[in-house]
């Protein structure tokens, strides 16, 4: 009986160590042919599961989008990568991670592949650039533009257009009330609607004058900070001698930062943390009469199911500012991402395949209408797409003026303290825009010394 | 013990009739030993190699990362990444003032939760020592918030929180008081959250304590018309306090620690409150300066066993 036991011990623990290699080896069926691409939890992800279904169709190869939430979705795939994991075979990743990702070699170079293609010549030069070129006008590129994307805003047409509304407005500000024409023009309106009484069905709620992003966890902060610092004509630094002294501390900068706390005083109350839900939120909730969001959230301003305001729902470019020197700048800060080949991927040969259905016009139409934001220049201009939506001729106007964040591998660093220094003043009101601003200097400019741009 | 030899042999090869047959006693007892032994370090080794892959290396590994610049997201370059530094990771850190306001941060936080979980725990435990009906179902209730996964609670009470829609300030009637974004309240909000989870804890503890004190002392007490107040301070707090000092030692070590909770309420961003599990995290896995995060940690590391060792003594001494 005791021999018995001890035999039965025995094989459970041969069987438990078989198991536990079979598990780590992840070792598939031979016949079983599919790709796995990374991306983060939102709907652009669902979107592309479901294109990938054509390429399944076509080819019999399954494509597995693996989605992982946006707080924790680029420190997931750096330890995969740090990993040499080849969990995944393409990463749909942020744009301002491309220069580390191509340094530290786990995105597969593509410019040949680019070129052979003309990815250059069909999708727009500015999407080429910022999510896949790395180092910038180096014409080296590392992914395929993917998710096109930039802050934009949503406003409400029926109180917009509301008569009480616009008399009030042109008395008080002596212009009549629309669609912004300037970034100060726009906190005209915030603050002309903030806590304004007879704006909500629910006389309980209070109305608000807008929402935008407070959260600096990752970089909603940053995105909104830089592009009100490259509108009042200041710059985030040199992107090519890393110089930030006299930029990010320059006068444009200061006032755009200035003006962004100015801007935050007329949110709602909790907005520290607000990123992408909580700007929708606020808006379909009705407490709030425009919201700035990345438009690859705007489709769920455009459904009735979502938003009860739907149909009243219009859509804004970023406008633009006359800054200090009085000369009028617009941008926009880039979302979106390019799509990369990863080194360590056993299945190289099959995300090519995908890639090389991906960037078809056809494909690039059919990923537009299922609500992906292409960056194909025919299918952008092709009046199919911007009828498509109520919010796609704005999407394309900040695809002329969009403009990105460092993509060096150091930019999570430099995210880190510039959302830190920044939210201290705009949220917290803590010093100066000029303090914050100095601040932030000193501490890239220790980052990119210790890294050695300026040996 | 025959059967394990015989089993050794028969995986050797040798039948179990032959071996019985040409061993002598003395050999099959000096056998016997020799393959308890390799069968012992074998069952062992499986388990020695996981702890030393997973938790030796890992320890050793980031104290010499401690001693250099290093960033685990750069290629790895034996002389710049990681270059060796010394202490300098360490003086960068005692020598930077925020870093001293995360430590007095975390230390605010550890007191007040810690205190308020030792006192509402161990009020709550002599309470459930009277007898009403239900008792039993109250101390289920009461347990379950410690049965919840962190992270949980502390998404729950994020909503709880909520400025605009959160039942906190509507049940107290605070109107829009924003807990979990304003630097002034949300350490609190954090401190609020952790004695609601883990106060069960402590009055698990000391209901397990309470229990354990001989009825005869307190008999014995009553024949002498000892007051309440005599009875609790010369009976009762003496006899539990041994494992109060152990709810003591347990809950500080995982305050010092605390990191899923305010995770869950206010997030890592620029007005979370500076506590030093978040900021180790922020360091190694949002900046990926992993060096220093490492030499975070060991500070940590240090702090946290001095603390034990200090509380361990005096649970030594309570014992006596």
């Amino acid at each position: 009986m005791k021999r018995a036991f001890k035999w039965s011990g025995i094989v459970m623990l041969i069987l438990c160590l078989g198991a536990v290699y079979a598990f780590a080896s992840g070792k598939k069926p031979a016949e079983e042919q599919f790709i796995t691409i990374h991306w983060a939890q939102w709907a652009p992800s669902d979107y592309l599961e479901k294109l990938s279904e054509g390429f399944t169709a076509e080819t019999g190869i399954k494509v597995i989008v693996e989605q992982t939430p946006w707080e924790t979705f680029v420190q997931k795939y750096n330890t995969e990568m740090i990993a040499r994991s080849d969990a995944w075979d393409i990463i749909v990743g942020d744009s301002q991670d491309i220069g580390n990702m191509a340094v530290n070699g786990h995105y597969l170079e593509l410019t040949d592949w680019i070129k052979e293609k003309g990815v250059d010549k069909t999708f727009t030069p500015a999407s080429l650039t910022y999510f896949a070129e790395y180092p910038k006008g180096g014409e080296r590129y590392y992914a395929v533009p993917c998710e096109g994307d930039a802050l934009g805003w949503a406003y409400r047409k029926d109180l917009f257009n509301d008569s009480k509304n616009k008399a009030d407005f042109k008395a008080k500000y002596g212009y009549a009330l629309g669609v912004p024409k300037s970034w100060d023009n726009l906190k005209d309106i915030a603050e002309f609607f903030h806590k304004r009484p007879g704006q909500t069905d629910d006389p309980s709620k209070e109305f608000y004058g807008i929402s935008i992003y407070g959260d600096n966890g990752y970089d909603s902060l940053a995105m909104f900070a830089e592009q009100v610092i490259w509108s009042f004509g200041g710059e985030l630094g040199d992107y090519s001698t890393y110089q930030v002294d006299g930029l990010l501390n320059s006068k444009g900068s200061i006032q755009g930062i200035e003006y962004y706390h100015e801007l935050f005083k007329f949110t709602p109350p909790g907005f520290g943390d607000a990123f992408y839900v909580k700007a929708n939120d606020s808006f379909t909730a009705g407490i709030v009469p425009m919201t700035c969001n990345y438009f690859a959230f705007f489709p769920a301003l455009s459904n009735e199911a979502t938003n009860p305001f739907a149909e009243d729902t219009g859509y804004f470019p970023c406008p633009p500012q006359k800054g200090y020197d009085g000369k009028v700048r617009q941008f926009a800060a880039l979302g979106g991402q390019g799509a990369s080949v990863v080194t360590y991927s056993k299945k190289q040969d099959l995300a090519f395949q995908w890639l090389d259905w991906f960037i078809k016009k056809d494909t690039q139409m059919e990923w537009a209408r299922l609500g992906g934001y292409t960056c194909h220049a025919e299918v952008l201009e092709s009046g199919e797409f911007l009828n498509a939506a109520p919010y796609n001729p704005a999407f394309k106007t900040s695809m002329e003026i969009f403009k990105d964040w460092w993509a060096c591998p150091e930019y999570d660093e430099l995210l880190r303290t510039f959302s830190q220094t920044i939210a201290d003043y705009v949220i917290g009101g803590k010093g100066t825009a000029e303090q914050a601003l100095n601040k932030c200097t000193d501490q890239w400019a220790e980052i990119f010394k210790r890294a050695g741009y300026y040996d | 013990m025959l059967v394990r030899y015989e089993y050794i042999e028969f995986l050797r090869g040798n039948s179990m009739q032959k071996t019985k047959q040409e061993r002598s006693p003395d050999i099959e007892s000096h056998y016997r030993r020799m393959k308890d032994k390799t069968l012992m370090r074998l069952f062992i080794l499986p388990t020695l190699v996981l702890l030393i892959s997973i938790n030796v290396f890992p320890l050793v590994w980031s104290l010499f990362l401690s001693f250099s610049q290093y960033s685990a997201k750069m290629v790895n370059v034996w002389g710049k990444n990681p270059e060796m530094i010394g202490v300098a990771n360490y003086r960068q850190i005692l020598s930077d003032p925020e870093m001293w306001v995360k430590f007095i941060t975390t230390a605010k936080y550890v007191i007040m939760s810690v205190a308020g979980e030792m006192i509402l725990g161990f009020g709550l435990a002599l309470l459930l020592q009277l007898n009403f009906r239900g008792k039993g179902l109250v101390t289920t209730l009461l347990v379950l918030p410690m049965t919840m996964s962190p992270v949980i609670v502390g998404l729950m009470w994020k909503l709880f929180y909520d400025p605009n829609w959160g039942m906190f300030n509507f049940l107290l009637g605070l109107g829009r008081i924003d807990w979990i974004q304003d630097p002034a309240r949300n350490l609190y909000s954090i401190v609020i959250a952790d004695i609601w989870m883990w106060t069960p804890f402590v009055m698990l503890l000391s209901l397990a304590g309470l229990g354990a004190v001989p009825k005869y002392l307190y008999e014995a007490a009553e024949i002498d018309r000892a007051s309440w107040w005599f009875k609790f301070s010369r009976i009762t707090l003496p006899m539990i306090s041994p494992i109060l000092m152990l709810a003591l030692i347990f809950r500080i070590i995982e305050a010092f620690k605390i990191f899923d909770l305010p995770m869950g309420i206010t997030g890592r961003g620029a007005m979370a409150p500076p506590l030093l599990a978040m900021h180790l995290y922020n360091v190694s896995f949002v900046t990926w300066n992993t060096s220093i995060g490492s030499s975070l940690g060991y500070i940590m590391l240090v702090m946290v066993v001095a603390i034990t060792l200090i509380l361990v003594k005096y649970l030594n001494k309570a014992k006596q």
